[in-house]
């Protein structure tokens, strides 16, 4: 039965229109990654030419990435520096997301409590304002308010902290609330305090549905350019490696055979957490939006 | 390498007071008279969310529709950033360039998504084939735009090309094209970019819910004579709904949103600026947080609708649970 209704849908054409899209979708990521090795001769001025040329003149190089990543002159680059900002900024945004976003996320599936559901609306509502309705205020609390200190990581964690709850407590929320009622009675019988059964009955169950927002928190926070132009000052310090990447991707110039290989070194680590985690990705979305 | 020390340090430092106070909350949590102790919980567990959401988007929400309504100096000017808004032709060009791009990338991510994903189900490699779509979605804006400046990349006539889509061009002996110069069909050449980073996340959810389809009642259809085409019209494409709007509606706010895109490969020259470009343009380096304010707030506006729906999808299905 499987077999015909599958010889039915899948015709030549088909075929045909899947391997079109697959290979469009893939060649620009597949060219940059062969610019990246290519000497800076082949890749501007007089003697360049296309990357598919590579695989006819068989002429790399691992020279643009030592460049990119070593700070050698004030015109480097200097990525490893701003690629360590990077992980300092989403790895604790990532733990503060998923603790805070669980712990409301509990409330509003399983506590009693007047208006719970429109407050609970109120919150998926919050997706929808835009960032960029938020960062002028927002600045201005940080810096004459609260006195955060400019070129600290403080702001961008608070900030990413802020922006990443509402869509956290939803996909949470969606999850949690579905884990059988009996469990979490019964532990209360056995009289487990709230925070018992938070910490040892709900994130241990939760942990399909955590998992899957942690890459999400991740690749968006270590992806953002906003958030960082806005609240980081833009320092070596502070600043995280889509910053940099704009910036020395923005100016034209002599350098600009780096920026092939810079723009690899951004990538890697997002696409080594999606490739690694991408099976928990596709379930977390789904739990999210599909019910109903 | 002694910049990672530091770095580490405060790393852990914010990690530490973190756990600090999440200790405390639980500790308070725990300890509470039991005539109070539901009421704690329920303010403790929410205190820390709730707190960050009113002070980081209700609270700047607010105070940016009031910046709206004032100049640069921050007098009130009433409606005139509006009006600056729907006069002037720079400013018209925006809105103009954001309704094209909030109508044509929903629905190409789309359709491309659905189609591949109706085209790669249950073929040999399908995992493989699902990847390389849906691989976009893990890069940056901004080395999306720096994969795409490689591939629109021009050459005077006569000389080689080295940008993908010009070789080819070339190839069929047609002039080499400024993709990203020629208003105004260079907006359409920044909305592939996101089409390409979007259709992944299409295809991958709406993969999952074709699967979802019974497949007695595509064997049905057949055996009543249905085509491919009808079977897909008429038994896939009803069973996948709920999926449809879950994706368009995430792809549009996303789209209305746009800012990454355009501001690293023609940072908004060209006639290409959209809304979420053209606000920070404004707050942040022309000095006008009032006109800035006031597109972000027609951001909102677009996006408005969007929410009410969804928020009534929500509403109904808490009901029924």
């Amino acid at each position: 039965m499987m077999r015909r209704v599958k010889t039915k849908l899948t015709s030549k054409w088909a075929t045909a229109a899947a391997i079109i899209i697959a290979v469009v979708w893939s060649v620009p990521t597949f060219g940059l990654f062969v610019t990246s090795f290519r000497p800076a001769a082949k890749q501007v001025g007089p003697r360049s030419n296309g990357w598919w040329n590579a695989f006819v003149d068989w002429d790399f190089t691992f020279k643009n990435y030592a460049d990119v990543l070593t700070p050698a002159g004030s015109q480097s680059a200097n990525l490893s520096q701003y690629f360590v900002n990077s992980v300092a900024i989403v790895i604790p945004v990532t733990i503060f997301v998923l603790v805070l976003a669980s712990m409301a996320a509990y409330v509003f599936a399983w506590g009693k409590f007047k208006g719970r559901d429109a407050l609970f609306i109120f919150v998926f509502a919050l997706q929808i304002i835009p960032l960029q309705m938020a960062l002028i205020p927002l600045l201005q609390f940080f810096t004459q308010t609260l006195h955060l200190p400019a070129g600290s990581y403080a702001q961008l964690w608070i900030a990413h902290t802020m922006f990443g709850l509402p869509l956290g407590i939803f996909l949470l929320h969606n999850f949690i609330s579905e884990i059988p009622g009996e469990v979490i009675e019964a532990a209360r019988v056995d009289g487990a305090g709230h925070s018992t059964i938070f910490w040892r009955i709900i994130l241990p169950l939760s942990v399909p549905a955590l998992a899957s927002l942690a890459i999400f928190q991740f690749l968006w926070v270590w992806n953002d350019l906003l958030v960082a132009l806005v609240f980081s000052g833009g320092t070596a310090d502070v600043a995280p490696i889509t910053q940099r990447l704009a910036e020395i991707s923005g100016t034209r110039g002599a350098r600009d055979y780096l920026n092939p290989a810079a723009a690899f070194v951004s990538i890697i680590i997002p696409l080594l957490v999606f490739f690694g985690l991408q099976r928990y990705f596709v379930r977390g979305l789904l739990s999210g939006g599909l019910k109903g | 390498m002694d910049f990672i020390g530091g770095k580490l340090l405060q790393v852990v430092i914010a990690l530490a007071i973190f756990a600090a106070i999440i200790g405390i909350i639980m500790l308070v949590v725990d300890r509470a008279p039991k005539s109070v102790k539901d009421k704690v919980t329920v303010a403790g567990f929410l205190a820390p969310a709730g707190i960050l959401m009113l002070v980081g988007l209700v609270y700047p929400a607010v105070r940016t529709s009031m910046l709206a309504f004032t100049d640069a100096s921050g007098n009130g000017n009433g409606f005139d950033n509006f009006v600056w808004m729907f006069t002037q032709p720079e400013a018209l060009t925006t809105l103009r360039n954001t309704v094209i791009w909030t109508v044509l990338v929903p629905l190409l991510s789309t359709s491309f998504g659905l189609a591949y994903a109706v085209f790669i189900d249950k073929a040999r490699g399908e995992k493989v084939l699902k990847s390389l779509v849906f691989m976009p979605m893990a890069i940056s804006f901004v080395g999306a735009g720096i994969i795409w400046k490689l591939v629109y990349d021009y050459r005077g006539p006569g000389l080689e090309q080295t940008g993908v889509i010009n070789f080819l061009r070339d190839a069929l002996g047609l002039d080499p094209k400024q993709f990203l110069l020629d208003a105004p069909e260079n907006t359409i050449f920044l909305i592939v970019v996101m089409v390409w980073i979007q259709t992944g996340f299409a295809m991958v959810i709406l993969s999952a819910a074709i699967k979802g389809v019974p497949v007695e009642l595509i064997e049905a259809a057949r055996l009543d004579g249905a085509n491919a085409w009808q079977q897909f019209r008429n038994v896939t494409v009803p069973g996948i709904r709920g999926a449809l709007v879950v994706v368009l509606t995430t792809i549009t706010i996303a789209t209305l949103k746009v800012f990454d895109i355009v501001r690293t490969m023609t940072a908004g020259n060209y006639d290409t600026s959209v809304v979420a470009n053209e606000m920070y343009t404004q707050a942040f380096r022309a000095g006008e947080p009032g006109r800035g304010a006031a597109l972000a707030l027609i951001l909102f506006l677009m996006v408005l609708p969007i929410v009410v729906y969804n928020a009534r999808v929500l509403r109904k299905q808490r009901e029924i649970h």
